[in-house]
């Protein structure tokens, strides 16, 4: 069946069988592996998507389901800023996990991020206001990490809500970023 | 030049915040099969045939069984663990045969299409039966290993103690649950074979593959890919995969991936080892600690694997961080036909601290003392000698780390108030105090000689090779900046090579809190030995910095390859077990406030605070980082991990039923940094901190459920049903 979808503010097609998992469509045939799987059953949040704009699980979405439908991954974080090239292709809120130690193994973070993006939306974009420690805990309550302790990452995303708006997210990496172009890192930016 | 002690940003973090980090399951190879490995439906019995389906079609499915094995062992401490069971089968989930296939559907149908005859025997799940010899699981008489640590003499002095008390404690099963599951892909070229996945330790897998396909160091090259996760669980069971994904290659002739799926990950990998621990001490009347004898028995699974490692860390760990003029400890690990336990972070000394530290709390109310002033007043000191009669010679920040917890968390007051109950809500607050052997245990380093190499590069840049892999703690990240400071160059001159045995020396495992102690002090020294080097060639030739440095990578004079230099000092007997076990240690106070449920027994953390003497942060962010994730760990093995047993299987292998903490149950940490400095540690004196906070966790979260409630738990785990049991049986009695 050929699904008609736009990922990350591109119009894409694929055809697949109906009930293939938005994460294997992702993963497979869109080559955006950036969204990962660690439990296959909506318990770890590795796999969480923006559909339409609201944070899913991947890997219980049926790829049919999201004919017409906008999807936003980690990859697509980046991008959606409209500065972020300036940035080396991070969202304020990516490189503040950078810097504040949001990211471990970083396998929970694409997930992570994008459930914090939702967050950050509705607070920060929507309603102008800082998002509080709680209703941070809540918005990632549904991700498991196993690294960190949450204790970074809720720091991570209260800094990124506080710099939101406020900040020119290229001055405040090339501050705080020196190297996030440096060659030879395993980062490909 | 100053990188050490600030927290730069994470040098692999860029690629891990948009999503190009490539970890093993986002790669792929032309002609690439998927692997599924075929289990043991029964904990102990005969394997007498396999039998494929003769209705199925079988074209384009590789089969592998014991048969195909050239040599038939997982190459660890011991060899009696095999690839794929041939005959005799010890546990549940024993692999007993592969199958790859190029289309994943099919695979899954054709693995419903193999059944086992199986000749079933009895199974022994309890070490204490095991113990006994009631079955013998495993040749000649169930015994993994055995200890004995003797100083003074404990029988004698407990009979003649003011004070003595005694007690039994319990330690459960715990899955690492690292969120990427295990996984592999691998094949054979003309060059040998390859394995490039999720691996803690490369060379381990590359000694497995020697072994099994009778290979040398050149034909086997191990890489590790961006790696999510391990804490112990991919430290040995990465050989059992890699060697499994091999031989489906072999056969095949084309590179297969293995990926395990949650359940069978949960299932089928190691676990922490459960224990029990029996313990009696004798101390005064003013609470001064005199002797203790411990007896500890672990259980160590079907196989071998790390069991005897385990065993003596957790030996070494159990009389505590106290001074004892006496002590008697012995411990044995058995045999039990369930998966074999393997390591965990903290790799046995949190199941001896669980006791230890329960019980001196068990002590101090005997007493009518404050546990943490007991606990203060007996710790370790400088010039102390420890359990194998070690001489503590330096860097024993304790005193520092029980007082700032203390004052963070306003302890004096909040427990003299007592349990503060509110309707149905009690309140309370508990502490720990503890040490971790940072490094290899006694003799350790000196046998393995890990090595380092530095390399410059044309255009003024280093590059660090070595086998300590990044599997999340940020070790790319803290070498990169020893290195640098050490060479007087920025950061972003620096890279790190992705670890690969064809490229790197061999630094010795990523375990043991080892890698920025041990691994770094030898970054650091093979960065001196350049940056002399580099000197040398301005002060002779004039050039400026960066054309000299060329200039010596002209020569091929740009590299440097150090070995640690084992402090010399050092003496450990392995045959009476006294002597100087660790080089040194690091030392954690923990103290954890708890709100209990009266009606339904729930405990919520409300706070933590984690003092943590670590020598030296090198990168404060990520030492924090370290120590609130082994923290949030160890309260997760007290609240709310379980693993459910039947018969040797799990019946919880899934993430929906095996339960670990959520950012709402995690408390807000407050994480104190204690720097007593290791005179041999790197970056000005860093020790090891890996391990350190999952000792404490446990024992914090059980002392303030109790002075909330009255409800003193001696085993592990503290869910709402066993606290339940527990009042139970105290308003029983
Ligand atoms: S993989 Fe989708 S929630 Fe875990
Ligand atoms: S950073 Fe490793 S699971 Fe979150």
């Amino acid at each position: 069946m050929i699904v008609r979808l736009e990922v990350n503010g591109e119009r894409r097609l694929v055809d697949l069988p109906p009930l293939t998992r938005l994460l294997d469509a992702l993963r497979g045939p869109l080559g955006l592996t950036g969204t990962k799987e660690g439990c296959g059953e909506g318990e770890c949040g590795s796999c969480t998507v923006l559909l339409d704009g609201d944070p899913v699980n991947a890997c219980l979405v049926a790829t049919a389901q999201c004919e017409g439908r906008s999807v936003t991954t980690v990859e697509g974080l980046g991008a959606l800023d409209g500065r972020a090239r300036e940035t080396g292709g991070l969202s304020l809120l990516q490189a503040a996990f950078v810097t504040e130690g949001g990211a471990q193994c970083g396998i929970c973070t694409p997930g992570m991020l994008i459930a914090a993006e939702a967050l950050l939306r509705e607070t920060v974009d929507g309603a102008n206001r800082k998002p509080t420690d709680t209703e941070i805990r809540e918005a990632v309550a549904g991700n498991i990490c196993r690294c960190t302790g949450y204790q970074r990452i809720v720091d991570s995303i209260a800094q990124a809500a506080a710099l939101r708006r406020r900040v020119s997210p290229a001055d405040w990496v090339r501050e705080n970023l020196p190297f996030a172009k440096a060659e030879g890192t395993r980062g490909l930016l | 030049m100053s990188n050490v002690g600030t927290s730069v940003p994470r040098t692999d973090g860029p690629s891990k915040v948009v999503g190009t980090a490539k970890y093993v399951d986002d790669l792929s190879m032309p002609g690439m099969l998927h692997g599924a490995t075929l289990r043991s439906p029964v904990a102990r019995g005969i394997l007498k045939r396999i039998v494929k389906d003769p209705a199925f079609d079988w074209t384009g499915i590789t089969f592998v069984d014991a048969t195909d094995v050239p040599v038939n062992v997982v190459a660890l401490i011991q060899d009696d663990q095999p690839v794929l069971a041939s005959h005799e089968i010890r546990h549940r989930y024993e692999p007993l045969a592969l199958i790859a296939c190029d289309d994943a559907l099919r695979l899954a149908r054709a693995a419903r299409h193999v059944t086992f005859e199986i000749e079933p025997l009895p199974a022994i799940f309890d070490p204490r039966a095991s113990f006994e010899r009631r079955e013998i699981v495993a040749p000649p008489d169930n015994v993994f290993g055995r200890y004995r640590i003797t100083k003074g003499d404990a029988e004698a002095a407990l009979a003649s103690c003011e004070v003595v008390v005694s007690g039994t404690y319990s330690v459960h099963h715990q899955e690492q649950l690292y969120i990427e599951p295990q996984g592999v892909i691998a094949w054979f070229d003309e060059r040998g074979a390859h394995v490039h996945g999720s691996i803690q330790c490369p060379y381990y897998v590359q000694k497995g593959v020697k072994k099994t396909f009778v290979l040398t160091e050149s034909d086997v090259d191990v890489v590790q890919t961006v790696t999510g996760g391990g804490f112990g669980g991919k430290e040995e069971y990465p050989t059992v995969i890699s060697l499994h994904a091999l031989l489906l290659a072999k056969k095949s002739r084309r590179p297969v991936k293995m990926i395990y799926d949650r359940q069978e990950d949960i299932e089928a990998t190691t676990k922490r080892h459960p224990a029990e621990i029996g313990i009696v001490t004798g101390c005064d009347r003013d609470g001064t600690l005199r002797a203790i004898s411990i007896h500890v028995l672990m259980d160590g699974g079907a196989y071998v694997t790390l069991t005897p490692v385990v065993l003596s860390r957790g030996i070494l760990h159990a009389a505590g961080a106290y001074r004892w003029e006496h002590v008697l400890a012995e411990a044995v690990a058995v045999a039990t036909n369930t998966p074999p336990n393997g390591a965990f972070r903290g790799f046995g000394a949190p199941q001896t601290i669980w006791a230890v530290e329960r019980h001196l709390d068990k002590v101090a109310r005997q007493l009518g003392m404050d546990p943490l002033v007991l606990k203060s007043n007996n710790v370790l000191r400088v010039g102390d000698t420890t359990a194998t009669s070690q001489t503590l010679k330096e860097s024993v920040g304790i005193g520092e780390c029980i007082e700032k917890a203390r004052t963070a968390s306003d302890w004096d007051r909040k427990r003299a108030l007592g349990p503060v109950v509110q309707g149905r809500k009690a309140r309370g607050i508990g502490a720990c105090v503890f040490m971790h052997g940072a490094g290899f245990t006694g003799s350790g380093e000196r046998r393995l000689k890990g090595r380092v190499a530095l390399d410059l590069l044309l255009g003024g840049r280093v590059r660090i090779r070595t086998a300590s892999t990044d599997i999340g703690q940020g070790t790319e990240t803290v070498f990169s900046q020893i290195a640098a400071d050490a060479l007087g160059l920025p950061m972003s001159q620096v890279e790190f090579l992705q670890p690969s045995t064809a490229r790197v020396p061999d630094s010795g495992p990523t375990v043991a809190s080892r890698t920025v102690m041990v691994v770094g002090s030898i970054v650091e020294a093979a960065a001196r030995e350049l940056k002399e080097r580099i000197d040398a060639e301005q002060a002779a030739t004039g050039l400026d910095r960066r054309r000299a440095m060329d200039a010596l990578v002209f020569r091929a004079m740009g590299t440097a390859e150090h070995v640690y230099d084992t402090p010399r000092d050092l003496e450990w007997d392995d045959a009476t077990y006294r002597g100087d076990a660790y080089p040194v240690y690091g030392w954690g106070c923990d103290i954890a406030e708890v709100e209990v449920d009266l009606d339904t027994f729930e405990t919520k953390v409300l706070g933590f605070w984690a003092a943590a003497d670590v020598g030296k942060a090198i990168h404060p962010t990520h030492c924090k980082g370290q120590i609130e994730g082994g923290t949030l760990q160890a309260i997760g093995w007290a609240l709310h991990e379980q693993i459910v047993w039947k018969d040797g299987a799990i019946l919880n292998g899934r993430m929906t039923n095996y339960i670990v903490p959520t950012s709402l149950d995690a408390p807000p940490f407050t994480t104190l940094l204690v720097e007593a400095p290791y005179s041999r540690g790197p970056g000005g004196g860093a020790k090891g901190i890996g391990e350190l906070p999952m000792d404490g966790g446990a024992p914090a979260i059980a002392a303030a459920i109790e002075h909330a409630t009255g409800i003193s738990m001696d085993n592990l785990p503290c869910l709402p049903e066993d606290l339940f049991e527990r009042a139970r049986k105290g308003r029983a009695a």
